[in-house]
């Protein structure tokens, strides 16, 4: 840290410089550029799902093409959006337990609701309210009566695991026209690549949430609560508002990736989704986000997303595995994650 | 800027309260008769202050008489109970430090905080980033913060990470981000607790020119010079009542000191004799205590020979960052020494005194040999604010013990009960919570917490840095008192007048390696600081001594 810093420090701030650092030539800031060390756990991912794509192009026919990567989006569409909402949660230095049981719960209202015969707009409104609700709810619990965020999203979950045995302990099927279109339709690439548009429209939170994150003051904020939750209500922030905001993402996300994914199995069940927080969760940290808050980038928690679907990918074209063989290796990297982590900031001063 | 909107009707109250200066303008705040009560203490009664644009109000009194609380209760962190505040004429009452901000108050509190992941632009900007249609302008903000920077003098990359800078640049960080707000008041916390003489000469100059603009500047310091030096008016409290408002100029520091503790400086001054007293006699050349033989660690400190005798006071002077925290660290095993050797523990070999050639590998390592450190870090090393004062004062006994044999609960009380009484911790509650004490008290819980652990070494890192004079007095007679007992101490400070007063030999640290050892024999300050300075003589304002 400090030795990537210094030469910098020496620079920029110098008294009495001419020209104030604004305004130095193209060529020295090209010359002068060091990426944060900051950034390092997201190309570090990045890095990790280039080498896969390496093995796995040299073991497997057919798996270094572009469509792998498009595959993967179709197939992990509501994960990444899961992951979206679960980036905003984790860098205040909370958790969230419930978008599994959100995401079910939405599946099961989509269908219910459909199957009545509601418009599938309406349908897609009143399953981002509930979600966004349920979210808003946990929210202020955590900051107003100061409950654990794990306490507070683990009894979300159940509520809302409860909540879809309530409404139906079938699976409903989704035989609406609308839905079946938006399902089937995909976006055809030059080349003869396809890739859903669900998938696509899965990028649209993860580029949403870039923007707020790195360039708002609400996304400085949630950066400003991981650091130091005190310190940032001291600074005047809005801490309580911003806190239940997070939750509220994190719901209405889960809402968004309980469509998507009623979109990919076309059906409503209650034991849709069982143990994707936790997925969710292993993305955001193999992307590189701090549990305890602070530090990392919705695109990491892409990338996190790519990795864990990737390895099912592996696991598929080699045929002889079993698929558990997911789980052992999810299990191992992020160990080595959160291992590498604390080596990286056990470092700093 | 702003004082125009003050309507004039407090003006005549105020006049006809107490005799002001006719050239006072309308208070800029004024706070009246404000009570604050936690649980079953009442940390304020009824207290009064009133802030006029254009001084440097200076907050006075020691630690836990309910400064900190006032300005808390000001900036909106806490809720007041009985009084009312009035900000620019109008009565106002903040419900968060976002509204207090808003209503153009600044503040520094005594701990630095910001957040330690973001850097030193963003935290500075934090809340009031430039925007180009709602998103974050960076370039606008670093150069914002980057041209603040450099009018103060801070020499810190805006873009660098704040937690990689050390304390007292992230203090001057913190400074720059109430100054860099146009605020009608500025409140200033303790902000010279972790600064070194430039420095505060810098703030200073900053403090004068804001003084020159209007703002209303609130000063709390335990540095009476400093004070004195820049000040203008004082409110002084005790025991969370309001002592007296006063005019600087009109009041000595003597008056002033009595004012705070509310009596005279006699033991101020016994302690001063006995200090004289011990100067005098020859240290005897017994069996030393620690040695430690070219003891180094690659980056943090030079190779560096000390040696301690049973019953002697080492002071360690030398500027921030000059080596003096290292040492103790590496003294105490909570950094591993890469080079030397450090013997430890006397060679009578008592209970568990095992003495040993050997690298002190970790802290619990070195309880062990009966060697005990209070870190310059309260906050982040020492104080767990969320357990009680009996739980902090039993932790190093416990950790000693190993966590298999608790300490029997008789025991504890009494240990608690008698510690509590001879350091005169208040509140007197073995069951308070630790965040709940003010500085000076967590600091004597601190010291509690290793004098029970009975320690032949004991390693003072600015043990009264941020507390008042009362408690620091307090502090200083115990350990000469323990000295006097015969315990070894090596008492760090930035205040060399404190190190001056207690050692009997000296160390002075600069650029990470000791580069003198003397006896304290009529050393002064000025001497000490000839040989900080090495061949350029600098000027300073800490000639003048306080008795």
């Amino acid at each position: 840290m400090s030795t990537a810093t210094a030469p910098a420090a020496k620079q920029a701030p110098a008294p009495g410089t001419p020209r104030p650092d604004g305004s130095r030539s193209v060529w020295h800031r090209v010359k002068d550029f060091e990426p944060p060390t900051r950034f390092l756990p997201v190309f570090v991912t990045f890095a990790l799902l280039v080498g896969m794509f390496g093995v796995g192009g040299a073991r497997y026919d057919g798996f270094a093409d572009p469509q792998t990567v498009l595959s993967l989006l179709t197939d992990n569409g509501f994960l990444v959006v899961l992951a979206v909402g679960m980036t905003f949660v984790i860098l205040t230095g909370g958790i969230d337990l419930s978008v599994g049981s959100n995401v079910a719960l939405s599946t099961v209202i989509a269908a219910k609701t459909l199957q009545m015969g509601w418009s599938p707009l309406l349908v897609v409104v009143t399953v981002l309210v509930v979600g966004t609700v349920l979210g808003t709810l946990m929210g202020l619990l955590i900051h107003y009566l100061d409950i654990q965020p794990f306490i507070a999203t683990l009894a979300g979950m159940f509520l809302a695991r409860g909540l879809c045995y309530l409404i139906s302990a079938e699976s409903i099927p989704i035989t609406d026209d609308t839905f079946s279109t938006w399902a089937f339709s995909t976006l055809v690439l030059p080349g003869g690549y396809y890739v859903s548009w669900s998938a696509v429209v899965a990028l649209v939170p993860v580029a949403v949430a870039a923007f707020v994150l790195a360039s708002t003051r609400f996304g400085r904020t949630v950066y400003a609560i991981g650091g130091n939750e005190s310190s940032a209500m001291l600074m005047g922030l809005r801490v309580a508002s911003t806190k239940v905001a997070v939750y509220a993402i994190s719901g209405f996300c889960a809402a968004f990736g309980g469509i998507l994914f009623s979109l990919y199995t076309l059906s409503g069940y209650s034991l849709n989704a069982v143990g994707m927080e936790l997925d969710a969760i292993a993305a955001v940290v193999i992307g590189g986000t701090l549990l305890t808050g602070g530090r990392g980038y919705v695109v990491g928690s892409l990338l996190g997303v790519m990795v864990l679907g990737l390895i099912q990918t592996f696991i598929s074209f080699d045929g002889t595995l079993s698929s558990w063989w997911t789980r052992i290796s999810i299990g191992v990297l992020v160990l080595v994650f959160v291992v590498v982590q604390r080596l990286l900031t056990r470092r700093q001063p | 800027m702003t004082q125009t909107e003050a309507p004039v009707l407090p003006d005549a109250t105020t006049a006809t309260s107490a005799g002001r200066p006719a050239d006072a303008p309308v208070p800029v705040v004024e706070m009246r008769d404000i009570s604050i009560t936690f649980g079953a203490v009442k940390a304020l009664s009824e207290v009064s202050v009133r802030l006029y644009p254009g001084e440097v109000h200076a907050l006075m009194g020691e630690n836990g008489a309910g400064k900190s609380t006032l300005i808390k209760a000001l900036t909106g962190v806490y809720s007041i109970d009985g009084g009312t505040v009035l900000v620019g004429g109008e009565q106002r009452s903040f419900g968060s430090p976002a509204a207090a901000q808003d209503a153009g108050i600044s503040t520094v509190y005594q701990e630095v905080n910001l957040v330690p992941n973001l850097t030193v632009a963003e935290n500075m900007m934090l809340g009031r980033e430039p925007r180009i249609a709602g998103a974050i302008n960076t370039f606008a903000m670093n150069r914002r913060a980057a041209a603040v920077l450099q009018r103060l003098g801070i020499d810190v990359d805006p873009r660098s990470v704040l937690g990689s800078h050390p304390i007292a640049v992230q203090q001057l960080v913190a400074i720059a981000r109430a100054v860099d707000v146009d605020a009608r008041v500025l409140i200033l916390d303790e902000p010279t607790s972790s600064l070194d003489s430039d420095e505060v000469a810098k703030l200073f100059d900053v403090m004068r020119h804001l003084r020159e603009k209007g703002v209303a500047i609130v000063f709390v310091s335990h540095f009476l010079d400093q004070v004195y030096e820049i000040s203008d008016r004082m409110t002084i409290l005790r025991n969370g009542r309001l002592v007296e408002e006063r005019m600087v100029a009109d009041t000595s520091q003597l008056e002033l000191v009595q004012l705070m503790i509310g009596r005279d400086l006699e033991v101020l001054e016994r302690l001063d004799r006995d200090a004289a007293a011990a100067a005098e006699e020859p240290a005897e050349p017994a069996v030393p205590v620690l040695t430690a033989v070219g003891l180094g660690r690659k980056g943090t400190l030079e190779a560096t020979d000390l040696e301690l005798f049973p019953g002697e006071v080492i002071g360690i002077a030398g500027l921030l960052g000059s080596g003096r925290t290292e040492l103790a660290r590496l003294l105490f095993g909570a950094d591993t020494a890469d080079r030397g050797s450090l013997e430890v523990g006397s060679a009578t070999g008592r209970r568990s005194g095992r003495p040993g050639r050997r690298r002190l590998r970790s802290p619990r390592h070195a309880i062990d040999r009966k060697v005990a450190f209070s870190s310059e870090d309260r906050k982040g090393e020492g104080v767990i604010g969320d357990l009680t004062v009996a739980d902090n004062m039993l932790l190093a006994l416990q950790a000693s013990r190993g966590w298999l044999r608790p300490i029997p609960q008789a025991v504890r009380t009494q240990l608690v009960d008698q510690y509590i009484k001879a350091l005169d911790i208040r509140p007197a509650d073995p069951h308070a919570l630790m965040r709940n004490l003010s500085g000076g008290n967590q600091q004597k819980v601190l010291l509690a917490r290793w004098l029970i652990t009975e320690p032949e070494l004991l390693i003072l890192d600015e043990p009264t840095r941020g507390i008042d004079i009362g408690a620091k007095t307090q502090i200083q007679a115990l350990v000469a008192d323990l000295a006097a007992q015969g315990m070894s101490v090596v008492f760090i400070s930035a205040e060399l007048e404190e190190v001056l007063r207690l050692s009997d030999r000296l160390v002075v640290m600069r650029d990470r390696r000791k580069i003198a050892e003397r006896p304290n024999d009529g050393v002064s300050v000025s001497d000490v600081l000839e040989i900080i300075a090495g061949p350029q003589a600098t000027t300073t304002e800490k000639e003048e001594t306080r008795g």
